[in-house]
């Protein structure tokens, strides 16, 4: 969806706008309204957390550097992260780096936001956190966001939209609601794969009659 | 066969993406003299030393092999300046640069890669292999140059005081040789050698560590392949380019 890789049949629309038919320049202007998260934060691990925020003023804006520093002080707070602008990643724990990397996806005020298993390597209580950071931040830019995520908890939480994908085919397409009732066995397998789940699903069932 | 020609056709796509104009002048300067600091200044000690004492040694040895009483003995100091100015200075120093800094541009490259660092570029609409490859091109081709004069002059100073130091030959003499029949060109030739070998040490260790997939072993094994390969091409080319500017 970001271009990295060339797609082999279907098409991407951002707002209308086919990816396919753009040419580099056009790529490469979209991809300045795209926000990204890795899996792994993607930091660059020799430059400083605020270098790392900047990075994208840098190379995008011609603002001055005491305005880019307001703009990166503005994001970090954002993501609650005080006094870290001199830290390299490597001093970070996982939960600040993904924050450093929600940071810097949003300096640059995107209008799409893509994150790839935000919560992995976290503990559960980081990645309600992280789950919530990215939720809030969705509401308040006026964001769309993608999350890809193998987590359910973070998937029922804060799924709006939820697509299954299964061996790279859409399997199910519903919401964090429509989810629980569907009687696709693909993703109920999936959702309710431990005994917890199960147990719960039995639950709801009886409860429903 | 195959395999070769599909990375040599790889390689010289890459060099395609490579020059292009710099996206952003001021980010392009900062990373070009950061590279000046990690690629050369940083070299500058393990070459003035490995300089110093081989120049020593090649007096050493062209003095041993000199013992004709008939052979004046200023042509110790002048078979010494040739070897330091024609070869080992820009080959040999060439190829401890191509395991020093190419193993640290595979590698460095390479994690970005296996990190998703290069992605993230990629994602923010950076030319990756422009951002991250051409400022040591620049780097690796203006500031070698300067290195391999101090390795000249190193070395050429290692012999002297080797010289000095074992009785060989004396200062005098040394320094007539030094001096006898010096050919302007073959700095030039050297100069040329080390710009061309400087290119190689930058383009084919980035190619290694750009497309390396996997993790941490691949990395390491990218820098070995990239060292070698490296290595392989600065000896070939050292060949192809001596004919064509010594050759007659």
């Amino acid at each position: 969806m970001l271009g990295l890789f060339q797609p082999e049949k279907g098409d991407i629309c951002y707002d209308g706008r086919h990816y396919a038919d753009m040419t580099l320049e056009e790529k490469r202007d979209l991809r300045k309204e795209i926000g990204m998260v890795f899996q792994g934060s993607a930091l660059f691990d020799s430059s400083t957390v605020e270098e790392n925020v900047m990075f994208p003023l840098k190379m995008f804006t011609n603002q001055s550097y005491n305005d880019m520093l307001e703009r990166v002080n503005f994001v970090l707070n954002r993501v609650n992260l005080e006094n870290v602008n001199s830290k390299y990643p490597a001093e970070l724990s996982g939960g600040m780096q993904k924050r450093v990397a929600i940071a810097r996806a949003i300096v640059m005020n995107p209008k799409y936001l893509f994150c790839d298993e935000p919560n992995s390597g976290l503990d559960p209580k980081t990645a309600i956190v992280i789950d919530n950071l990215i939720q809030e931040i969705t509401k308040e830019y006026n964001i769309t966001t993608i999350i890809n995520s193998h987590d359910m908890n973070s998937v029922m939480e804060i799924g709006e939209k939820i697509i299954f994908l299964k061996n790279g085919v859409k399997e199910w397409e519903g919401s964090s609601e429509t989810i629980f009732k569907t009687d696709n066995e693909a993703i109920t397998d999936f959702v309710y794969s431990s005994d917890l789940f199960k147990k719960v699903r039995e639950a709801q069932l009886k409860e429903q009659g | 066969m195959q395999s070769y020609l599909k990375h040599t056709g790889k390689y010289f796509i890459m060099l395609g993406q490579v020059f292009k104009r710099p996206q952003k002048r001021s980010v392009f300067w900062q990373q070009f003299f950061k590279e000046v600091e990690d690629m050369g200044l940083s070299s500058i000690g393990i070459v003035a030393f490995i300089s110093f004492f081989v120049g020593g040694v090649v007096v050493i040895q062209t003095a041993l092999n000199l013992e004709n009483p008939l052979t004046p003995k200023y042509l110790i100091g002048f078979a010494s300046r040739e070897s330091l100015i024609l070869e080992f200075s820009p080959t040999l120093i060439s190829i401890i640069l191509a395991g020093k800094v190419g193993s640290f541009i595979t590698s460095s490259i390479g994690t970005m890669r296996v990190t998703e660092q290069i992605d993230a570029l990629e994602v923010m609409g950076i030319n990756s292999l422009n951002h991250l490859v051409l400022p040591k091109i620049l780097a690796a081709v203006f500031f070698y140059p300067f290195i391999i004069i101090i390795s000249i002059t190193l070395g050429i100073i290692g012999g002297w005081t080797a010289g000095l130091i074992t009785g060989l030959i004396t200062s005098t003499d040394y320094l007539d040789g030094i001096r006898s029949d010096f050919e302007p060109y073959h700095i030039t030739y050297s100069l040329i050698k080390t710009a061309v070998f400087a290119f190689v040490i930058a383009t084919i260790p980035a190619y290694h560590g750009f497309y390396v997939k996997g993790g941490a072993i691949e990395v390491g094994r990218a820098s070995t392949k990239a060292v070698v390969w490296t290595s392989i091409v600065i000896i070939v080319m050292n060949y192809f380019l001596t004919q064509m500017l010594l050759g007659k």
